[in-house]
């Protein structure tokens, strides 16, 4: 790969942007083509695929290497479950960013390994910018704090949005948004009860879970 | 991440091939698209098969970084070779090596 090609490539993986470095192999000719680009290029229909299910193959003499920007989690809630959560996550490739603007569980004693935001969730959320890569947790059982959270994580692209609670908390908590003016598809994409149906007991239990829809979600879509 | 190490031994001013697997069969280890980065030294950072042929993927880099060009590697149990470099997991993959920043 020539220099100003990967310095192209290194600039769009820091700046989040999705790209894709067209290899011909008997020939080694390259190109990058970004996701936004991709609808008129001769390859378009394997480069949806392509960036949709995060996967790089060879079509034909080509190798599509698919560089879609890094996982994201955010999590509403520096509570015990997103402590289960965060070391998994971190090791399946996710940056982090936990928001609570409860100073007593936001602390860097408690979580060291992560952006942490002392802020109500609409005042942060904005400024970070939920993707098509970004996971999001509401995790606090508060409303005042989940519910605004959840408000802008249905507008955003999230891949995985999910909520902490019993079915009536649930119940409730669609009620509320409804309310908002959400309608019930938008409303579907909240996983309630969060994580896979798996008896999980406990929050290292309940993290396993959550780890395992996330995982889910993302690999064979919602 | 892998391109960031490349990135890194580039500007240091090092010579470096890139290793990336494109296709796999059966239970290979590691997913298409993972990476192995190598200097002129042979150092290497990464992996392409969980351990099985990184020596001789090394070997080939070093060749690759001396000639300029780029070369498609396979490896499987079909073939004799791989199979003494000890692909035993059963799978077959295919790996780009290429100079980088040359």
């Amino acid at each position: 790969m020539k220099r100003d090609l990967f310095d192209a490539l290194q600039n769009a993986r820091a700046e989040r942007r999705a790209v894709a470095v067209i290899t011909g192999i008997d020939n080694g000719e390259q190109r990058m083509i970004s996701r936004t680009g991709a609808g008129n290029d001769l390859l378009a229909g394997v480069l949806d695929v392509a960036f949709r299910f995060d996967q790089s193959g060879v079509h034909g003499d080509q190798f599509v290497h698919v560089y879609n920007p890094p996982l994201r989690l955010v999590i509403i809630g520096a509570v015990h479950i997103a402590q289960g959560v965060i070391p998994m996550a971190l090791q399946a490739g996710y940056d982090i960013s936990v928001i609570d603007p409860r100073g007593a569980f936001a602390t860097g004693a408690r979580f060291p390994d992560v952006a942490l935001h002392v802020e109500w969730p609409d005042e942060i959320l904005p400024k970070l910018g939920l993707d098509g890569r970004t996971a999001f947790l509401a995790l606090t059982h508060d409303p005042k704090i989940d519910d605004p959270a959840l408000a802008l994580a249905l507008k955003s692209e999230a891949f995985y949005i999910g909520a902490l609670g019993s079915k009536k908390t649930q119940g409730s908590r669609v009620d509320r948004l409804r309310a908002q003016g959400f309608d019930d598809a938008q409303l579907a994409r909240i996983h309630g009860p969060i994580g896979l149906a798996i008896g999980a007991k406990g929050a290292a239990e309940i993290a396993i879970s959550i780890m395992a829809e996330m995982t889910k979600t993302l690999r064979l879509g919602d | 991440m892998i391109l960031d190490q490349a990135s890194e031994w580039l500007n240091e001013g090092r010579k470096v091939a890139l290793a990336t697997v494109i296709e796999t069969w059966g239970s290979a280890p590691q997913p298409v698209g993972s990476q192995l980065v190598i200097d002129g030294e042979g150092n290497f950072i990464g992996s392409v098969s969980g351990g099985c042929v990184e020596g001789a993927v090394v070997t080939e880099a070093l060749d690759a970084i001396a000639s300029g060009k780029p070369k498609v590697l396979a490896f499987g149990v079909a073939d004799e070779t791989a199979w003494k470099v000890g692909l035993a997991c059963g799978g077959k993959i295919r790996v780009y090596v290429e100079p980088l920043g040359q």
